[in-house]
């Protein structure tokens, strides 16, 4: 089943979120700031940010699981933000799913994992064979049906319960799937696993995935477009490997030297203070006032000013 | 040569809970140099915390089963606890594992310190807190930090702060737990490389750095140390380990590292099907060959440690024979 | 082995069983219950009978002694024990019951029902309770019944167990599950049945049982000052009539102490079952 549209999937354009607290004194965080982009179908966008970024937010945005501020956020055309009717929601959850940072919080530890299949068939799908279907979705994501089903979560491991989660998807055959920091729970061996196996089902399915994360190597190894975020902007947007051989915002350039890599050793005798990016990137917009978000090079976009 | 400031033999310490013995460490063997950085690598439930945990202090239903642990000559597994006290923060010190939530959210960084170094038998007075000063101005802190609640400062900087603590006294031994996994990848670097430069500057003796992130190791470690299910399945120079693994488990844990600059399509990396075994009751042989492509008969037997090279050592029946792969 | 097994499968109520404060606690109170059930019936006197001359102490006869004028203690402290115990125990399962589903909605909700609700909750939680019982009771037209007497105090013991209820919500709701359930398109009751109170119901239990205690301890306070069910006898007005009587001093102690002795050792009671509950619930706090 391929999907071959030129056009986008998904289309964030201007998407803002504000945080206010408290009525007397209200304090406000904007946690996300005019953040545009694009999904084509069929490929691995990585979200790359550190705590407070704002990555995380998006992701719940796209679910609707909170409400924007501002922006739009367009699946096939229609702005979902605008979405009120539960029909509608049904519709759009049929076509978007998410997965979730720790395995074990996904479950409700007092029932079987077969209540997150359960859950969808009973909204979403069609009960005729039900059985089958579930099985052969769990043998698509290498679980044995007969060691999954009717378990616990505590009685399975964090991957295998990721793997049910994209099981899920795959029954409903999603054309998104936002994994907002899927494997950073789970163990080094078995995080492979879970990233192969979603590499092949975007490829397989024409699946988009939009892969939030900190981890900057494993974003850069199953992606084909790179989002980086930093306090709340998006401040480098492209193609992965062109972002990587010539990253433009001093953000991007500290993750790259930042990230520890078994290809090549930190400089012992530079200087690395996490603080000093602060700095540098305060000096970097003064010295670009005015430009915005601009193109470097086809399909490679930098933020050169706070906008 | 350096001396041995640590000396770990045949060390083992289970869990007795109710449904039986969980042996979590089970026979380890190693040694650490003064100068030294350890590095101990393994997945969760590998032991390693539960190894720190049997050096510092074994609360039920952790017990010490048999095995010595010389610390600077004397087994601190037979030392009376009040002439242990003494040695904590001075000779033996750890970083443990949640230390970021231990902060007070209620009391200022400066009582939060003074409060703890009581409890080790230290008087936090003007000439300590000069100390402290000293050291926070080596990690980049400014002494105002003293007079700020925790919550005002981010992950990284409690860290650093709980890393002056730890070595205010300079230990000759100390024990980092995880003390880069709940960071960000920026304050990530500055840590591990903090605990190098604490060694290079002898503020501390040797360490031992615990994390299933085998990057940072690779970065800042002088010899690795890889554990499984509660034994050792390799040990040796951190170049060796990376570039010439000899245990099956080991080379799968280097070919599932992702390279930046490498991508799926250039080369897919491999992962390790399933999950470690229980540890409960757990019988003899290898505690690997469920998962080890290269399990034989023999497997059921538990392996040796053997020699490799110098200073480098693992447990498998058949790391002759398989010879040497590069993430292959 | 059969025994080892069962254990094996329902390793909460092993920790249950084998906490010694919990298996106090739930003693005691058992065995009040059945004093309260059983107790009068063991007398052949009424609670109101003149049986014999005043003053006695506790005796063969009397096991409790006789008041002042010649009535039983006995009987009078445990037929009283039954009113203050039917009272307490309702009037803690409505307070319960309504906090829950105020603090559910609070919580799931957030927004402007979060702060309507709580808005309403912090207007009775400063309100001092002892206070508005005693207006509301002394105001009340006719006679008051138990029923009335427990709905008067749910009136006053209900905030407590919505906030309680709302935090534990909030942190539940932020759990990935009821996200997942979300993208689900599961009925919000279903979450909150399914997800939320599910998870919660060992919490729910433990705070009942605080209910319970605030409770007993409300209804005996009104009873001590003549605000009680207007028919019958119950604990807080026998401490009333044994003080009214001057019972310590002039030497009639087992009037006033034992009645009091009873509602301290249940009230306690209530207490370590809760703490014990505590530890099994939170395993953390085990001592293996």
């Amino acid at each position: 089943m391929t999907k071959q549209r030129e056009e986008s999937i998904l289309s964030v354009e201007g998407l803002t979120k504000v945080f206010k607290s408290g009525i007397i004194n209200p304090e406000t965080t904007i946690a996300v700031k005019n953040v545009s982009f694009e999904m084509k179908p069929g490929t691995i966008l990585s979200l790359v940010g550190e705590s407070g970024s704002g990555k995380s937010t998006i992701g719940k945005m796209i679910l609707k699981l909170l409400q924007p501020s501002g922006g739009k956020i367009l699946y096939r055309g229609q702005d979902i933000v605008e979405i009120k009717k539960k029909g509608e929601l049904k519709d759009y959850y049929t076509k978007v799913q998410g997965i979730f940072q720790d395995p074990f919080a996904s479950f409700n530890p007092l029932y079987k994992v077969d209540r997150a299949f359960d859950m969808i068939f009973d909204s979403y799908l069609d009960k005729s064979n039900k059985e089958e279907k579930i099985r052969e979705a769990l043998e698509n994501v290498n679980l044995n049906p007969n060691r999954t089903l009717g378990k616990f979560p505590h009685q399975l491991s964090g991957g295998q319960l990721q793997r049910l989660l994209i099981a899920r998807a795959l029954l409903l055959d999603v054309d998104i799937l936002v994994a907002d920091e899927l494997i950073s729970m789970l163990d080094a061996s078995t995080r492979i696993g879970v990233l192969n196996l979603l590499v092949d089902i975007c490829k397989k399915n024409g699946m988009s995935v939009l892969f939030i994360t900190h981890d900057l190597s494993l974003g850069y190894y199953i992606s084909d477009y790179t989002l980086i975020m930093y306090k709340g902007r998006l401040v480098e947007r492209g193609d992965t490997k062109k972002i990587y051989d010539n990253p433009v915002h001093p953000y991007t350039k500290m993750l790259f030297t930042a990230v520890p890599d078994i290809g090549e050793k930190w400089d012992r005798d530079e200087e690395f203070l996490p603080e000093q990016v602060i700095d540098e990137v305060k000096e970097f917009y003064k010295n670009h006032r005015g430009e915005g978000f601009k193109e470097v090079e086809d399909n490679h976009n930098v933020l050169f000013s706070d906008i | 040569m350096r001396e041995n400031i640590l000396e770990v033999k045949d060390l083992k310490a289970y869990y007795k809970i109710l449904k039986g013995d969980v042996k979590a460490v089970d026979g380890v063997t190693f040694n650490i140099k003064r100068g030294e950085i350890l590095g101990v690598a393994g997945e969760s439930g590998c032991g390693k915390s539960t190894l720190a945990s049997t050096f510092i202090t074994r609360k039920p239903p952790l017990q010490h089963i048999s095995g010595e642990v010389n610390l600077l000559g004397e087994d601190i597994m037979q030392m009376k606890e009040k002439k242990f006290k003494k040695m904590r923060l001075k000779d033996i010190s750890i970083i443990p594992q949640y230390a970021l939530d231990a902060f007070s959210p209620t009391k200022k960084i400066r009582t939060f310190i003074a409060d703890l170094v009581r409890e080790h038998g230290i008087s936090p007075d003007k000439k300590f807190f000069a100390k402290v000063e000293e050291r926070l101005d080596m990690v980049n802190l400014d002494p105002s930090v003293l007079n700020r609640f925790s919550i005002e400062l981010s992950g990284g900087m409690k860290q650093r702060v709980i890393m002056v603590i730890s070595s205010i006294l300079d230990p000759a031994f100390i024990i980092a737990d995880e003390i880069t996994s709940a960071l960000d990848v920026s304050s990530q670097r500055f840590v591990a490389t903090l605990l190098a430069k604490l060694r290079d500057e002898e503020i501390i003796g040797s360490a031992m750095f615990i994390t299933h992130d085998l990057s940072i190791l690779y970065q800042i470690a002088d010899r690795i140390m890889v554990m499984y299910a509660g034994r050792i399945a390799e040990i040796g120079p951190t170049d060796e380990i990376v570039n010439n693994p000899k245990h099956p488990y080991t080379k799968a844990l280097i070919s599932s590292l992702p390279q930046v600059g490498v991508q799926y399509k250039d080369k897919k990396l491999s992962g390790i099907e399933g999950t470690p075994p229980h540890l409960l009751n757990i019988g003899d042989g290898c505690r690997f060959r469920f998962r080890c492509p290269y399990a034989e008969e023999v497997c059921t037997n538990t392996p040796v440690r053997e020699k490799v090279a110098a200073g480098h050592y693992t447990a498998c029946h058949r790391w002759r024979e398989l010879g040497s792969d590069n993430n292959d | 082995m059969l025994l080892e097994n069962f254990w094996k499968n329902h390793e909460n109520l092993y920790y249950v069983v084998k906490n010694k404060k919990v298996m106090i606690g739930i003693s005691i109170v058992v065995f009040m219950f059945l004093l309260a059930v059983i107790g009068p019936m063991l007398t052949s006197y009424d609670y109101d009978e003149f049986v014999s001359n005043g003053f006695q102490a506790p005796s063969a006869d009397h096991w409790f002694g006789t008041t002042f004028m010649g009535k039983d203690v006995f009987t009078r402290v445990t037929l009283g024990l039954r009113t203050s115990l039917l009272v307490g125990l309702i009037a803690g399962v409505i307070s319960t019951f309504v906090g829950c589903i105020i603090g559910f909605l609070a919580g799931y909700y957030g927004g402007v029902i979060d702060e309507i609700l709580m808005a309403m909750t912090n207007i009775f939680i400063v309100i001092p309770s002892l206070a508005l019982l005693i207006i509301i009771s002394a105001y009340l037209p006719g006679d008051r019944g138990i029923l009335i007497m427990s709905l008067i105090i749910s009136v006053t013991a209900w905030p407590w167990t919505a906030r309680a209820v709302r935090s534990q919500t909030l942190a539940i709701r932020s759990q990935d599950y009821v996200n997942l359930s979300r993208i689900s398109s599961i009925s919000v009751l279903q979450i909150i049945k399914e997800d939320i109170a599910a998870n919660m119901l060992s919490y729910v239990f433990m705070v009942f049982i605080l209910q319970f205690k605030g409770a007993i301890l409300a209804a005996v306070g009104l009873e001590f000052l003549g605000l009680g069910p207007t028919q019958g006898i119950s604990l807080g007005l026998v401490l009333q009539n044994a003080l009214n009587w001057n019972a310590i001093q002039l030497g009639i102690w087992w009037w006033a102490i034992l009645p009091g002795l009873i509602l301290t050792i249940f009230v306690t009671a209530l207490y370590f079952i809760n703490t014990g509950l505590d530890e099994v619930f939170n395993p953390r706090l085990r001592e293996m």
